[in-house]
């Protein structure tokens, strides 16, 4: 329901799943941690009751868990692993058509040209330039939307201006109409602006695009705030910016981590807008992606682009790893609750 | 120092109407209680009379200005929230000098205020703490603190101890009338505790559905209560009813019952009353003397079904006919479950109310 990407589809369930084999082999050992939800709470105190069945810890069912868990797991992490290692290996290696075996000779010559020499079309600068730009497109963008998702929902939940639950209706109807139904009539606009095909085009779009989740995921937030608060500040004397700026945003840091979370890994991810609405020279890293692997001159460099795809994964990867546990709170807390 | 002056205001909320056609007069400098239960309508009184509700109707003076549609800021209130309300990320002096930051008021000027609030309320060491760290008692002090900064001449208060345990409950009880007496400013001040409100208040409006029952002095509200919801409402353990008539005896106005005769020669009534009139018997129980009394009063016999010890006093409950009336015992007289017991009712303090339009007569 929320345009996110497949792989922030992936971080909750993944770790989910995490939670809940912690579970069970908290009880397979006869361990009582504490509750930490309700199902490690209830199966706790089962094994409690029951002593006899803390032995027989490999029943059926729980072989079956574990069975699944692990062939979920190497499902996806397959192709990373082929990936992994065919980035590694040399081109002869790879006309030997060992695809799971580890590398011979190990060499980063792939990583190397895939980040300063491959080809883009005619261009052969591999593919640093499209991680630049990007990283120049995905900054402001992302400040952006979080700024105006901030103050939408700041409004919405606090101000309430007449007509408030219509705005955030229609502004929610945006989130449910898929983008490429939009893509040719913003085309339009944009050309009648002298924005398209430019940095502050594509940077508009993605706030535009990122700004009905933003404001759904403040306006939460802010309603879950207990309005006394704002109405201490009012009587306080504090007008509409200044309570913004000196009380609502200081107390929005989890939100914020979140929504920081979901703007720079979907617009990372982001491929059709960045192709539509940004200039030859602005093209992000997907396109040059894209780019570098339908060019082929004579041999098809697969090391080279298996590299290529590995660095444009890595920067929302890289997220994934350091913020993982704020993202599944953010989507406890705040992104799914309306 | 400001008045308050309710005239004729009507408030709606979600298409209810919560208030309708309500007058208050609040004196300068006074210390007045709005008392009821839960959604009668006392803390949207309050919210409007802030400006955080807006009324439908009628007028809000303070200080003899029409601050009807005024902004809340320049009303000159200040108001404590039941939930305190404390700016999380702030630490207590950011939190007392908010209000004063956004005004400009100079840096020494707010300094000497929130020094002043925390020598008051015994702040002072926790001045650079977030509220977080803070207990509860200790929140609402800093509440109260944020309040007294803003040097306002109205001082609005939402159930401000209904969150705190009874000892601190006692005790911020006790700072907030000194705090009366030091500031000298107006306080209006929403509660449902009426201990609160009988220690507190100058004077008491109990409200009910949205209308003001009565206005007046603690003393006068416990004593002589107006009607029969004021009666019941403030007392605990709560007024004894007796249902019975009016009857004129040998030049004498008598109360009886099927099992009560009582004289009310001596009782000062305010409305015209005629023999056979229906009405309900109201006395506290402090009022019902068990025991063979001084034999001036009739004797009464009823049967002791329940004693409540309460360290000072113990609350006797009996059996009077097939109703349960209450006494309270000071006494070290024995009493004891399921025996006959001897009473006489004290007719001094008394109140008689209309059967059917509930008032007091």
């Amino acid at each position: 329901m929320l345009p996110l990407t497949e792989e922030t589809d992936e971080a909750p369930r993944a770790s989910a799943d995490g939670v809940r084999s912690a579970a069970v082999s908290d009880t397979a050992n006869g361990v009582r941690a504490a509750p930490v939800g309700t199902p490690l709470a209830v199966s706790a105190l089962r094994s409690a009751r029951s002593p006899a069945r803390r032995s027989l810890a490999w029943t059926p069912a729980r072989l079956g868990v574990y069975g699944f868990l692990l062939t979920a797991a190497l499902f996806f992490l397959l192709p990373l692993y082929v990936m992994l290692v065919t980035s590694l290996k040399p081109m002869e290696e790879i006309h030997l058509g060992t695809l799971f075996a580890l590398p011979l000779h190990a060499t980063f010559e792939p990583w190397r040209q895939a980040w300063q020499s491959a080809c883009t079309g005619l261009e052969c600068n591999g593919i640093r330039a499209g991680f630049w730009n990007s990283v120049a497109i995905v900054v402001p963008s992302t400040v952006l939307s979080i700024l105006v998702g901030a103050v939408n929902g700041y409004a919405l939940s606090f101000w309430r201006p007449r007509g408030a639950g219509l705005l955030f209706g229609i502004l929610m109807l945006g989130a449910f109409i898929p983008a490429q139904v939009m893509i040719y009539p913003l085309v339009r606009a944009l050309a009648f602006i002298h924005l398209f095909s430019s940095l502050p085009g594509i940077v508009l779009i993605h706030t535009v695009f990122g700004m009905p989740v933003m404001t759904l995921l403040f306006r939460n937030y802010y309603a879950s705030l207990p309005m006394e608060l704002f109405k201490a500040a009012r009587i306080d004397g504090g007008g509409f910016w200044r309570i913004f700026v000196e009380l609502m945003l200081p107390m929005s840091t989890p939100v914020i981590v979140v929504a920081a979370i979901m703007q720079i890994t979907g617009i990372w991810n982001d491929f059709l807008l960045g192709l539509v609405f940004a200039d030859a020279d602005h093209l992000p890293m997907t396109v040059q992606l894209n780019n570098i692997i339908n060019t082929t001159t004579g041999e098809r460099l697969y090391n080279v682009n298996m590299a290529a795809t590995i660095l444009t994964s890595m920067v929302p990867l890289t997220l994934y790893f350091i913020s993982g546990r704020w993202f599944v709170r953010g989507i406890a807390s705040g992104a799914v609750k309306g | 120092m400001s008045n308050v002056a309710i005239r004729n205001l009507s408030i709606q909320l979600g298409g209810n109407t919560v208030i309708e056609s309500l007058d208050l007069d609040v004196k300068a400098g006074e210390f007045v209680v709005l008392l009821g239960p839960s959604g009668c309508g006392k803390s949207t009184l309050l919210h409007s009379i802030a400006g955080l509700i807006d009324s439908s109707g009628g007028q809000i003076e303070i200080s003899g200005e029409d601050m009807t549609w005024a902004d809340p800021k320049d009303r000159g209130i200040a108001l404590v929230f039941q939930s305190y309300a404390l700016y999380p990320t702030m630490n207590v002096e950011r939190n007392m000098s908010f209000g004063l930051r956004i005004n400009g008021t100079p840096k020494h000027e707010i300094g000497r205020r929130v020094a002043r609030a925390a020598d008051m309320l015994q702040l002072g060491p926790l001045l650079k703490r977030k509220p977080a760290s803070l207990s509860g008692g200790q929140r609402q002090r800093v509440a109260i603190g944020r309040a007294i900064v803003r040097e306002a001449e109205v001082m609005l208060f939402d159930e401000p101890l209904s969150n705190l345990d009874t000892k601190l409950r006692t005790e911020l009880r006790r700072e907030l009338k000194q705090l009366h007496r030091q500031l000298g400013a107006t306080m209006i001040y929403v509660t449902h505790d009426q201990v609160e409100a009988m220690t507190l208040a100058q004077r008491i409006a109990v409200m009910k559905a949205g209308v003001v029952q009565q206005f007046d002095t603690p003393e006068n509200i416990y004593n002589r209560p107006a009607n029969l919801f004021v009666a019941s409402f403030l007392g605990s353990p709560g007024m004894n009813l007796f249902r019975g008539w009016l009857e004129e005896r040998a030049g004498r106005i008598e109360f009886r019952n099927e099992h009560l005769c009582l004289d009310v020669m001596h009782y000062p009534f305010k409305l015209p009353v005629s023999p056979g009139q229906q009405c309900v018997l109201g006395v506290r129980p402090e009022c019902i003397e068990t025991g063979r009394g001084d034999g001036s009063d009739k004797l009464l016999y009823a049967h002791v079904s329940l004693v409540e010890a309460m360290g000072a006093h113990r609350v006797l409950w009996m059996d009077f006919f097939g109703t349960q009336i209450a006494g309270i015992v000071q006494d070290q007289q024995s009493v004891e479950v399921d025996h006959p017991v001897a009473f006489t009712i004290r007719t001094q303090r008394i109140s008689l109310f209309d059967a059917d339009t509930e008032q007091r007569l």
